[in-house]
């Protein structure tokens, strides 16, 4: 029987988002306040579901220790107290949420096999949150 | 098609172990669950029905029965209960937060003629929750 589990983290980073194939006024008109050179920060709640059949010897779905292993190398670590437009993640893309959201689900895909990774939610703040499931809708 | 969430809460302990391994296997796999002192958490449960709303009263489901129904199958059994010990379904697998999802989903799937089980959304923890939605 497939159960969904889904694991919360936090991460804190800064970012700006300007795309060098605007011009400022055009950056200044799309991004507004997002787009002040000095940048921003967020408290990201990074939410990740994985997918499967809970195991008759453990009754998990997978060990929460191999989940919260992966996030914490492939993510944390990677983002967390960072500034954003200066990973190499995004070196050519525009750190917005929706892209961070592919970035991190491409990234646990890679790197995290003991249980199907359905999704990662990503809440920029309280207001706004963007979710990737690999290109597929959701599970509701 | 309307869908309505009802939450309720319980408090309960629990611990998790495989009485197939040696106890270094035991700690090695379930870590702090191991201990078999047990440890408890506040579980806040969400369930979601689903169904046409009824034209005449506007309710897709009557909340007293919906009410009724979760104190009886899932808080009077397991508020304030050791799940290992006292929640029959634990007797031999472990009661993680998967396990009682599914549990819970069976309880009120064969109970509920009010409306349609759509989800079960159990939290352990603020930042841990498992989704069951019934056979897929």
């Amino acid at each position: 029987m497939k159960v969904y589990l889904t694991r919360r983290y936090l991460i804190s980073a800064s970012h700006r988002l300007h795309a060098p194939a605007l011009s400022d006024e055009q950056n200044c008109a799309v991004y507004g306040k997002c787009n002040n050179p000095h940048g921003h920060g967020h408290n990201y709640a990074v939410e990740v579901t994985v997918s499967g059949r809970a195991s008759a010897e453990t009754g998990m779905v997978c060990n929460l220790m191999d989940l919260d292993a992966a996030v914490w190398e492939h993510v944390i670590e990677r983002f967390d107290h960072q500034n954003l437009n200066e990973t190499k993640e995004f070196a050519e893309i525009v750190p917005t949420t929706e892209n961070l959201a592919e970035v991190v689900f491409d990234k646990l895909k890679q790197n995290f096999h003991s249980a199907h990774l359905e999704k990662v939610r990503i809440e920029e703040t309280s207001m706004n949150s963007f979710e990737y499931a690999g290109g597929k809708a959701p599970q509701r | 098609m309307i869908y309505l969430t009802r939450k309720s809460e319980f408090s309960a302990s629990h611990y998790y172990h495989n009485p197939e391994w040696s106890k270094e296997e035991n700690q090695r796999v379930f870590g702090k669950c191991a201990n078999l002192n047990g440890h408890g958490h506040n579980y806040t449960l969400e369930v979601t029905v689903k169904g046409e709303i009824d034209p005449v009263t506007g309710f897709v489901v009557d909340l007293r029965q919906l009410k009724d129904i979760l104190n009886r199958e899932v808080v009077d059994a397991m508020d304030h209960r050791h799940l290992n010990k006292e929640v029959p379904e634990f007797a031999t697998k472990n009661p993680t937060t998967e396990n009682i999802a599914i549990a819970i989903w069976q309880r009120l799937d064969q109970k509920l003629k009010v409306a349609k089980l759509h989800r079960v959304r159990l939290y352990e923890l603020p930042d841990l929750f498992v989704d069951f939605y019934g056979e897929e």
